[in-house]
């Protein structure tokens, strides 16, 4: 447990003397939420048909719980793996290995410091789009916390299983970037899943993502997620299941 | 007394190919124990079966009365290894290192002692990519000796070192054996094992070919004692005679005699009763080297 901690901390420090990444994760959130946002408003819409589209509220309120969703995904699909798969490939995780870390150390590590600093950009986020972009403020503030920490662990988990399987940290990146953009257009942050067809809105909703969102939803908009609880923890626990099981040091 | 470590009929292969094939050895408690051998001979794989860093395939393992592959956690607590081919994330300072893995187990010792030991003193607050290839051996050797191991494993550690840094790690590794821990050197250096082991496996090709101190393995396969000087003498003849010499080689006024046993000292008594007393007499000893050379073919 020690180790653990000790090891957590040194992540964090790690990752702060690494200013491009701290300043690619932080920026690139908040670039995203201020040109969508810019671009659809936050009144109310309707489709050509008539249908009610982003479930009745504003757009750009509507898209808050995807933008933190994609804050998670950012840390925990691409840093993440590239980093546990930099460090086996480099001979960092054979070290630990050698004296004896254990996987759960590791692993733990690996997820908490994702997990903290998804939390830290969510949180700039969140208060960026309340306080000076005056988007509707969450109804439950406790439980968006709530839900964004379980979505968030529910990334690195799924994360983690790809850090384990994927060899190099170049494929580890190449990987978790290609993942992160389908999760980015169809998980929910990108058009409306109303306007895409059903081909794509059966692929969306296969998608951790667009679970996610609806998740963090529930806490912001006031909105029932239904399945997606379900499917956000079953994500968390299969890939931390199989991340555990595929486990390479080298 | 019971061997810290026991080797039975080890084998490994990576896929078809046999990287150690049937060896056998035992190290006792408080010995440095050396395995020397030419690269790709199976030196560092032997070591990483004795860790629990490779499932074996054949023939048993005791370290420390522990089976590597089913109790490597326990054991890692108990042992400390250097590993030839590892890292540190680029960015981690000296201490922090440090710090975290004497985390790893209580009562180990303080790593300050450690690192202020092993020369990393003002390197403290050093990001681990900025240190030099010698500085970062020598971390590496602290960081598996801050568990206060009793058994530890140094597999190829003054490689990158230059002639000085070598030296002043011999010194340190004679310190790591006075407090009583045992040593497995893996090297392929001829005068580190020379100078610091008290017994040497030779491996080649996948098996142990010879093991023993290195005096004896020199007695046995060294090529003999060198003996030189000039001599005024036209007939040298006589030296044959002389119990213990093998050869004699004359260029010029310069006589190499080459044998073994006590031929040094006979050749210079047998010298002395002829009236001769040569002032350049020098004698070349045979190393671990010629040893080494010898069985392996010299492909080093």
């Amino acid at each position: 447990m020690r180790t653990l901690v000790k090891l957590t901390w040194t992540e964090v420090k790690l990752f702060l003397r690494d200013p491009l990444t701290v300043l690619f994760s932080l920026a690139l959130p908040l670039i995203i939420l201020f040109i969508l946002s810019g671009v659809f408003g936050n009144d109310v819409q309707t489709s050509d048909a008539g249908e009610i589209v982003y479930r009745g509220v504003g757009p750009a309120t509507f898209y808050i719980p995807a933008y933190l969703a994609l804050v998670a995904a950012s840390v925990c699909v691409i840093s993440l793996p590239t980093n546990l798969a930099g460090d086996r490939d480099r001979g960092v995780l054979k070290r630990f290995r050698a004296s004896g870390v254990p996987v759960w150390v590791v692993a733990g590590a690996a997820v908490l410091v994702s997990v903290a600093l998804a939390a830290l950009n969510a949180l700039l986020l969140s208060l960026l789009a309340v306080v000076s972009l005056d988007f509707n403020a969450p109804r439950d503030p406790f439980l968006v916390v709530g839900t964004f920490v379980l979505a968030a662990f529910s990334f690195a988990a799924f994360g983690l299983l790809l850090g384990a399987v994927l060899p190099t940290a170049r494929s580890a990146q190449a990987v978790g970037i290609l993942l992160w953009f389908v999760l980015l257009m169809l998980g929910g942050a990108g058009p409306p899943i109303e306007v895409l067809g059903s081909g794509m809105q059966f692929v969306a909703k296969m998608t951790p993502m667009w679970h996610a969102v609806r998740v963090i939803q529930q806490g912001w908009l006031g909105l029932g997620a239904g399945i997606s609880w379900f499917v956000v923890v079953g994500v968390l626990v299969a890939s931390a299941v199989g991340a555990l099981a595929l486990f390479r040091w080298e | 007394m019971e061997p810290v470590i026991s080797v039975a009929h080890l084998e490994k292969r990576y896929r078809e190919v046999v990287a150690v094939a049937d060896v056998s050895f035992e190290v006792a408690r408080g010995e440095v124990f050396g395995i020397l051998g030419p690269n790709g001979a199976g030196k560092t794989t032997i070591v990483e079966c004795l860790q629990g860093l490779r499932d074996i395939d054949g023939g048993e393992v005791r370290v420390l009365g522990l089976d590597p592959g089913r109790d490597a956690d326990r054991l890692r607590r108990r042992i400390g290894s250097q590993l030839q081919e590892s890292a540190l994330p680029e960015r981690i300072k000296v201490w922090e290192a440090l710090d975290l893995f004497s985390s790893l187990t209580a009562g180990g010792r303080d790593w300050v002692e450690v690192m202020l030991e092993w020369g990393l003193a003002d390197k403290r607050t050093s990001h681990f990519g900025a240190l030099s290839g010698g500085q970062q051996q020598r971390l590496f050797v602290a960081l598996a000796l801050v568990n206060d191991p009793e058994v530890v494993f140094l597999d190829e550690m003054t490689t990158g070192l230059d002639p000085a840094a070598r030296r002043v790690a011999w010194d340190l590794i004679r310190r790591i054996r006075d407090r009583g821990t045992t040593v497995v050197l893996v090297t392929h250096f001829m005068d580190e094992a020379e100078t610091l082991c008290d017994r040497v496996a030779i491996v080649d090709e996948q098996r142990v070919i010879d093991l023993d101190t290195p005096e004896r393995l020199i007695v046995r396969h060294g090529a003999g004692v060198r003996v030189t000087f000039t001599t005024s003498l036209d007939d040298v003849g006589w030296l044959r005679e002389v119990r213990g010499v093998r050869a004699v080689e004359r260029r010029g006024s310069e006589v190499t005699v080459v044998g073994s046993g006590p031929v040094v000292t006979l050749v210079a008594a047998s010298l002395v009763e002829r009236g001769e007393v040569p002032e350049d007499l020098r004698v070349e000893q045979p190393t671990l080297e010629d040893v080494f050379l010898a069985l392996t073919g010299g492909e080093e």
